[in-house]
């Protein structure tokens, strides 16, 4: 019986360890998966998963551990080690040259040698058995992100894989988009394909995968059948502790409103940028706004605009209380209490090589301008914001390694208190998040999420941009999606389902992707 | 594979032991290279390193050609903190000479040194209008400011060329491209020193010095101005979020560079040449962009970066005079002196581990 279960094993690592100075990513890591079968590796940001899955790709080397396939010991010394031994992956940074076609882009990562009219015939057919709709043909440029991944799978197909990584396959995804997935790698792991999937989506995980390896601080904490367990449970063996739920207060009854756009226009700066058409929203104190959608459909440029860094052609495109504020820069409107929370907390809320006293400067500096003083206006400077940081760092639990820490001495959650702190405790009437949650664990997250609740509640108006849809839903009152710099109707978020969401995000990108989804 | 990691403190005593270290290098490899060229390696290492010394009079020119090296290289500081590229000071050095001295010329006999004050002003803005031109070019129209800066050093060259040999040519030169002496009130005196007389060519521009490093160190450190600068070099975005425009600080900071590159002239011209001569300037523009850089674009660094620079530069030239070693070896000697120093400087913030290549 146990010599049965060792034949069903096609990929055994034991102790697999590997640190980067004194950090340990990874620690006596073991997971072994079988034949056929779909294994999650689940973890908080930093656990050691993509650590681990580039170990076995071969993009890393173990400091120790060995890695046996089909009960043969195995070295994996480089991706094209791996690929001669049946492993596959897919990033989740494609790695595809967008000047390039699809069947060149295949034929670079190919190990064989094969006729380019052999390659592309090869592509066609692969791609008419599995469903992969592609023409082997075009430029990679001109492919949505879907139809890039896709590309992958294909290029990972051709060289007949036992064993496919997929590195967070859906965070680039719409939810159709996720089904015809799923659909594909459910039919690849009953072809005998096993298929190791990385994700921290739960729902996800319980649905595809038949076990599930959950990786925390570098160790391998736990391995459960995906088909007994629970989010629920998944969630709290991940985290560690038991998740608190956030407290949702429903008593809202303020109608005032606050901040509203109107046929809000602005035309891309540069060939990557999008361009806003006629944007309408309207917000009134106490509510969450929530607007959906996948990234790179104009969000960015929506936060420029909605947080001044880029003024509008109109003063009234933009109002607050009624006062058109549309033609007022960033500082102007901070004055006036409206406080934007950008996606990028380094490099863009706050410079990483300066201290935090100088971070915090960077937003207040207006406060400590004189209106007839020239003089001392010319000589203000980071000291003077020294004791409103140190406040900033005490009320929001902020962890410094010493007192007045350069920003890129933080972690990412801790940095995102100060950025949080900095911009409440100027009071403001409007916040402005966008992807507050991106990149830290769930326990940060929980706490940020609950402190925009809280705003909500406190009746401040609160716009959040954000692709995490279980967020949008989680937090908001009201909600709406941007695709291709357009804007949706506003709805109550009881009168809208994800999949509506979906369909709104996923709608009319461009219509070659729309006819190839069956 | 070599690669390079961080280290996670910066040694407070290597701070002061790398560049000791960095020179003591350089020594070894000038004893090295002197020989093998089959010059007399003890001699040349004396030469370069201690004639500069030997004299009170020599020290004091240490000070004399580090002059322009560092207000220049103040300047250029604040261009670089912001990422600004502006590898023209040389252009704007001579625009500056160029302008102040054709306003001089105006006043022939002018003996009072209000004349040298108006000179430092037109000099400043001689250097701000020739470094206006890839400010604008940049802001507007996003034009590379490296490229555009870097050609006008060249036509500056040749526009001064052209003026001291065409319109401004004095008549009794006996056909040397040379103005008219400069007047009494335009030139910058020697420091006369009771009991001893003059100490080399030590003359009033130092004074500049003395009163340049404490201001940009203001500047940068306790001014709004100077916080924008750091902020816009270090994260541009930081620097839209914050409201800061990008624009307007590229133009300050390429006005400002210019124009102190443009007062570099004036003293140059004025201490050294009394005249406007086809060239003014002999690579100090350029040299101070490694001076600005050696100084760790920080005020008190390029002090210290100036006068380092300035001291090599002139034991090269005693070398040269002294012993005729050509002068590409002494090139070749400075070249690898600034090599050590700056591996010196990256050494105390990276190690160095070894790597299997995979």
């Amino acid at each position: 019986m146990a010599n049965r279960k060792e034949l069903d094993i096609l990929f055994k690592a034991s102790k697999i360890n590997k640190s980067f100075g004194d950090f340990q990513a990874n620690i006596d890591i073991d997971i072994s998966i079988k034949k056929g079968e779909i294994h999650a590796l689940l973890g908080e940001n930093g656990a050691g998963k993509s650590t681990l899955v580039k170990i076995f790709y071969g993009v890393l080397k173990p400091d120790s551990g060995t890695i046996e396939i089909n009960n043969q010991l195995v070295s994996i010394s480089s991706p094209k080690s791996a690929r001669t031994n049946g492993v596959g992956m897919v990033f989740q940074h494609f790695s595809l040259f967008p000047a390039l076609t699809v069947a060149e882009n295949i034929l670079i990562a190919l190990d064989q040698k094969i006729s380019f009219q052999r390659l592309i015939s090869d592509i066609r057919k692969l791609s008419k058995e599995w469903d992969l709709f592609i023409d082997p043909l075009r430029l990679i440029s001109d492919l949505s992100v879907g139809e890039r991944q896709r590309v992958e799978i294909i290029r990972c197909l051709m060289q007949n894989p036992k064993l496919l990584i997929m590195d967070e396959p859906t965070s680039v995804l719409t939810p159709q988009e996720i089904e015809n997935l799923f659909k594909i790698l459910k039919r690849l792991s009953k072809s005998g394909c096993s298929i190791l999937y990385i994700s921290h989506k739960l729902e996800e995980i319980i649905e595809l995968a038949n076990q599930v390896t959950i990786l925390k601080s570098g160790r391998c904490v736990s391995t459960l059948n995906a088909k007994t367990t629970s989010t629920k449970e998944l969630a709290e063996t991940m985290v560690g502790k038991k998740i608190t739920k956030l407290k949702k207060n429903n008593i809202k009854n303020n109608k005032t409103v606050a901040f509203e756009v109107k046929n809000l226009n602005k035309i891309k700066d540069n060939d990557f940028g999008i361009t806003l058409k006629n944007i309408n929203l309207k917000i009134n104190y106490g509510e969450i706004l929530g607007i959906a959608g996948i990234a790179g459909n104009g969000q960015n440029e929506l936060m420029e605009v909605l947080s001044g860094e880029v003024i509008c052609n109109n003063d009234n495109e933009i109002l607050l209380e009624n006062v058109p504020i549309g033609q007022k820069n960033i500082t102007l409107r901070r004055k006036l209490g409206i406080e934007p929370i950008p996606e990028e907390r380094t490099l863009h809320a706050t410079v990483p090589n300066l201290a935090l006293n100088q971070n915090t400067f960077l937003t207040y500096y207006y406060k400590y301008k004189n209106r007839n003083n020239f003089f001392s206006n010319f000589f203000i400077s980071p000291q003077h914001s020294s004791e409103e940081s140190i406040k900033i760092i005490k009320d929001n639990d902020v962890r410094c390694p010493e007192p007045n820490p350069l920003a890129n001495q933080l972690s990412g959650g801790n940095l995102q208190k100060f950025i949080l702190g900095r911009s409440m405790a100027n009071n403001p009437k409007v916040a402005i998040f966008s992807q507050p949650t991106w990149g830290v664990d769930i326990g940060a997250a929980t706490s940020i999420r609950q402190k925009l609740l809280n705003l909500s509640q406190k009746g401040k108006a609160v716009i959040l941009i954000s692709q995490d849809l279980e967020e949008i839903f989680e937090l908001s009152d009201k909600v709406c999606v941007i695709n291709n710099g357009v804007l949706s109707d506003i709805l109550p978020v009881n009168e809208m389902s994800a999949s509506d969401v979906g369909l709104l995000m996923g709608a009319n990108i461009n219509n070659n992707t729309k006819s190839e989804v069956s | 594979m070599f690669t390079f990691v961080p280290r996670d403190k910066v040694s407070k005593n290597w701070v002061i032991l790398g560049p000791l270290v960095s020179i003591i290098f350089t020594i070894l490899f000038g004893l090295l290279i002197f020989t093998f060229l089959g010059y007399d390696p003890l001699e040349t290492l004396y030469q370069v390193f201690m004639s500069p010394f030997s004299r009170v009079d020599r020290i004091s020119d240490i000070f004399v050609k580090a002059c322009p090296l560092i207000i220049i290289g103040c300047g250029l500081m604040l261009c670089f903190r912001a990422n600004i590229w502006n590898i023209g000071a040389e252009g704007q050095f001579i625009m500056g000479a160029l302008l102040a001295g054709s306003f001089a010329l105006m006043f022939p006999d002018v003996e009072t040194k209000i004349l040298l004050l108006f000179m430092f002003l037109v000099g400043f803005i001689g250097g701000a209008i020739w470094a206006f031109i890839p400010a604008i070019l940049k802001t507007r129209l996003n034009v590379n400011e490296i490229l555009v800066s870097l050609m006008l050093v060249y036509v500056a060259m040749l526009f001064i060329d052209f003026i001291v040999r065409g319109p401004l040519r004095d008549p009794m030169s006996f056909g040397f491209p040379l103005t008219k002496p400069y007047p009494e009130g335009a030139l910058i005196n020697k420091i006369p020193f009771p009991g001893i007389g003059y100490l080399g060519q030590l003359h009033y521009g130092i004074l500049l010095i003395v009163l340049l490093i404490p201001l940009s160190w203001i500047f940068i450190n306790k001014t709004l101005g100077g916080f924008k600068i750091t902020v816009l070099g270090s994260a541009p975005k930081a620097a839209k979020f914050a409201g800061f425009k990008e624009n307007s600080i590229t133009m300050t900071v390429l006005l400002l560079s210019g124009g102190l590159a443009g007062i570099a002239g004036v003293v140059e011209v004025s201490a050294n040449m009394g005249q406007l001569q086809p060239e003014v300037s002999f690579g100090y523009g350029f040299t101070a962009i490694i001076v600005a850089f050696l100084g760790r674009l920080n005020p008190i660094g390029i002090l210290f970066a100036g006068i380092t620079i300035a001291t090599v530069k002139l034991g090269a030239d005693n070398a040269q005079m002294t012993m005729g070693i050509p002068k590409v070896v002494t090139g070749l000697f400075e070249g690898i002196l600034l090599f050590f120093l700056l591996t010196g400087e990256t050494l105390q913030k990276y190690q160095i581990k070894w790597k299997r290549f995979k």
